[in-house]
């Protein structure tokens, strides 16, 4: 009888399996049902892969730790609407390895960022926060304006990201060199073909210096873009009520 | 134990292995550093073939040297090895949180244009995961060596694996540290280091699992005391978590960049499961390990109730894994999974008190022994620290209450309860206990200054949790505050600007804390010299001498 | 599937886990085990200091 008892503290492997087979219930159980659940994967209107000069800003962005500061999530609240615009909708987020949700906000929300400054002010607020704004803590990041982007791998970007379940189409791997240079010159020839790419993009030299492709650029276009995708004048929430 | 057998080294399976692995690494690794896509892939390249090459060498040197190595007691090396780099990161650690709260105190004084690296995002991750990773789990791989040893009654089993564990867990540090500076990184919170570093991470948990199951089996107790069943808890389930988390698909086999499996709202919970077990698997059950050892050992008392941490282990580990979604309340995460994980967090309340008093209580009858041990009474603080932030934790999973904590400070502080006050103290007093017994020294070098280094850190962790939690609490409030025009109050800065003062003393009392464990690694270098102080020569604990 | 899953969630997995936690306190609470668990808390303790290296 009691030996029967004894045969789990007595035996580290059985032990072992009970452990693993609790923890992993847990996480099974609860992660596993967000696989199937249509509305952490349909689709919004609009919502579409990232450009790749929008994709090396974001890996900027994710190089810098600047999720350690600024969070990604408008959350339903009064005040956070009003403060940042409309909440944050799962599928906005659908295309994000990884998701850049963050968990505090040292300074403000990012998700509605686009549109809402120039490209000028982010360039110089980034060269030195505290000219633009005195309160400020965020450190500089001069550097960027002075770095060009290495984007010798953009075609591999697309493949990894096309890898882990992007719609990266074969055009868009193929073009990822001549789209991400595209998107910085409203007169280049890929114009056209860019846009019809990736709709709504905004082309345009973002750092003011046409002379070199910096990581400034490439950061203010990821920036600029964020929360801009879903036309929320036409977006309807009733239809994708959880 | 005593029949000392003594031998010369030579290659035994063991080195042969290990030697081979770090062959075939050495190769692999100069394979890819002259492929290497992006510069920061070639250092780390250069890096990880060193680190096999010194390895290899430190084999062949062993293997040669005639000296007899005594195999038959307990291996101890190692774990004064883990000592040391416990020690030694834990400082590096804590001056690193040190800056980067100067830096938000004090942002034109601590950035620099040119110096990337030093930018609080990139020195955030290295802080968190020197004090998570580096310092505690040095802590916890030594303790545990330590502990599987003396309670199976059996030296570590492996032969040099340890020795593999030890140095391979080095070696990572070194990776994800080096890479974070470099701006290297996966942006997982707690799992920052790219692809390659979790990769080998992998390998060294696999041995590290092995080598703490090999000890369990050749023990000569029939009963797995309960301090390895945490120990074991904290291994297999880090392992699993940091598996599934890490999980992507690197963009070049000899590139450093990698992008996850998962992408939204499925990374976010993936990420926050592995986040908050991550504190409950590596610093709850880790370290609760850690109390169900020595502070009875330190007391000389058997643990209050052996059957109430039975219950506290299932309990705990069972509700621990259900809690993560309390992290991602009000977010796109569908509602009934929040509030699945809000449930579950608050019913880990009860384990982690019941946890508590068995803690506590297993110094009925021997209260007096705080008094006169300041080691004692770190590690019985530190239960009390564990107390406290297991009961504001619950209250924080509360959607009420999270909607007001999520993102500001109050987050910060709450962590730093944990961390400072529960995983700190526990550490400083396993280390303080385990020098001399290690080093086979009568009595610390001196106690009087763990009591210096115990009110000094007490003072800062005091400073670090109220400056925090007021700071959160005001500006929650702030964030949500309208005037009389049915406007928001504040703009953002604002709110930014009023938390000044707070972040001063948040700097001052993690300050007090870094000069505190600075006080401690001085005390600890002592000892082990086998210093006494000079006024302190008289046995000060009865501990060396057992009760019974 | 989702609602599968949820659902099983919220029932089965719920119930699984209340029998879970009564095998465990039956385990931990037998009163024949009492002399066991005894010596098992005092394990630690019964352990001579000379064998330190």
């Amino acid at each position: 009888m009691l030996d029967k008892h004894g045969f789990l503290e007595k035996n580290g492997l059985i032990l072992s399996i009970g452990i693993l087979i609790t923890v992993a219930i847990g996480g099974v159980i609860e992660i596993a049902p967000l696989f199937y659940l249509e509305s952490t994967i349909e689709e919004v209107e609009g919502v579409r892969p990232y450009s790749p000069l929008e994709l090396a800003g974001r890996n900027i962005y994710v190089r810098e730790g600047c999720y350690t500061c600024h969070s990604q999530q408008v959350r339903p609240l009064r005040d956070e609407v009003e403060r940042y615009g409309h909440y944050s909708l799962a599928a906005e987020s659908m295309y994000d390895h990884p998701f850049q949700w963050g968990s505090k906000r040292t300074g403000p929300d990012l998700a509605r960022l686009g549109g809402k400054y120039s490209d000028e002010w982010h360039r110089e607020h980034m060269i030195d926060p505290r000219k633009l704004v005195p309160e400020s803590i965020m450190p500089p990041y001069k550097f960027l304006a002075e770095t060009q982007l290495d984007y010798s791998q953009v075609e591999n970007w697309l493949k990894a990201n096309r890898a882990v379940g992007v719609p990266y189409t074969d055009k868009m791997v193929e073009n990822a060199t001549s789209d991400l240079r595209a998107q910085l010159d409203p007169f280049s020839e890929d114009y056209d073909a860019f846009i019809a790419r990736y709709p709504k993009a905004q082309i345009r030299d973002f750092d003011g210096d046409p002379r070199m492709i910096s990581e400034m650029d490439a950061l203010i276009a990821y920036l600029q873009m964020l929360g801009t995708l879903v036309d929320f004048e036409t977006y309807k929430a009733e239809e994708n009520y959880r | 134990m005593r029949n000392l057998q003594a031998k010369t080294p030579g290659m035994g399976a063991d080195a042969t292995i290990i030697g081979g692995f770090l062959a075939l690494g050495a190769i692999y690794a100069l394979f890819i550093a002259a492929r290497a896509v992006d510069p920061l892939m070639g250092f780390h390249a250069y890096v990880f073939l060193s680190a096999f090459i010194a390895g290899m060498f430190a084999l062949i040197v062993r293997a040669t040297n005639p000296a007899p190595v005594d195999e038959s007691g307990y291996q101890t090396a190692v774990v004064k090895a883990g000592v040391f780099a416990s020690m030694f990161w834990g400082v590096v650690g804590f001056l690193v949180g040190v800056v980067i709260a100067f830096q938000l105190a004090f942002p034109d004084l601590l950035y620099f244009d040119d110096l990337a690296w030093t930018n609080f995002g990139r020195l955030r991750p290295l802080h968190t995961s020197a004090v998570i990773f580096a310092f505690g789990g040095n802590v916890l791989i030594a303790t545990s060596f330590y502990v599987v040893q003396r309670t199976c009654r059996a030296r570590l089993a492996g032969g040099l694996a340890p020795w593999f564990v030890f140095w391979g867990y080095q070696l990572f540090i070194v990776i994800a540290a080096t890479g974070y500076l470099a701006g290297v990184t996966q942006s997982r919170e707690y799992a920052e280091p790219e692809w390659y570093a979790d990769l080998w991470l992998t390998i060294v948990w696999v041995v590290y699992l092995l080598v703490f199951l090999g000890t369990i089996w050749k023990r000569k107790e029939a009963h797995i005391y309960v301090a390895n069943w945490f120990y074991l808890s904290f291994i297999i389930t880090i392992a699993m978590l940091h598996i599934v988390n890490n999980l992507a698909v690197p963009v070049s086999i000899a590139g450093s960049k990698s992008y996850s499996l998962f992408a939204g709202v499925q990374d976010a919970l993936t990420q926050w499961w592995y986040g908050h077990n991550a504190v409950g698997f590596f610093l709850t059950t880790g370290f609760l390990a850690i109390m169900y050892y020595f502070i009875p050992k330190r007391a000389q008392r058997p643990v209050y109730s052996y059957r109430l941490s039975i219950v506290h282990f299932w309990s705990l580990i069972f509700i621990y894994i259900w809690a993560g979604p309390h992290h991602l309340h009000y977010t796109a995460l569908p509602e009934w999974a929040q509030t699945l994980g809000m449930t579950f967090s608050i019913m880990l309340w009860m384990p982690s008190w019941g946890g508590m008093i068995n803690g506590l209580m297993t110094l009925s009858g021997a209260w007096d022994k705080l008094r006169t041990d300041p080691v004692l009474r770190m590690m019985v603080v530190s239960v009390a620290f564990y107390g406290m932030s297991t009961f504001e934790g619950p209250l924080m999973s509360v959607r009420a209450v999270n909607a007001l904590s999520h993102y500001t400070d109050w987050t910060i502080g709450h962590v730093h309860s944990g961390a400072l006050g529960w995983v700190g103290y526990i550490s400083f007093g396993a280390l303080y206990c385990l020098v001399p017994w290690l080093w086979k020294r009568k009595q610390l070098y001196s106690n009087a200054l763990v009591e210096w280094h115990f009110w000094i850190s007490t003072i800062g962790i005091v400073l670090y949790i109220t400056s925090m939690w007021v700071a959160g609490v005001t500006q929650g409030l702030e964030w949500r505050e309208y005037n009389e025009f049915g406007f928001l109050n504040w703009s953002f800065v604002e709110t930014v600007a009023h938390l000044h003062p707070y972040y001063i003393i948040r700097a001052l009392g993690g300050s007090l804390f870094l000069i505190g464990s600075l006080i401690m690694a001085y005390n600890l270098w002592r000892t082990a010299r086998g210093d006494i102080r000079a006024t302190e020569k008289q046995p000060a604990t009865a501990h060396a001498v057992p009760a019974e | 599937m989702y609602e599968l899953l949820a659902s099983l969630a919220q029932t089965w997995g719920l119930l699984l886990f209340v029998f879970a936690f009564i095998l465990v306190l039956i385990y931990a609470l037998n009163p024949g085990a009492k002399d066991r668990f005894k010596k098992a808390g005092r394990m630690p303790l019964d352990d001579e200091d000379e064998d330190n290296g």
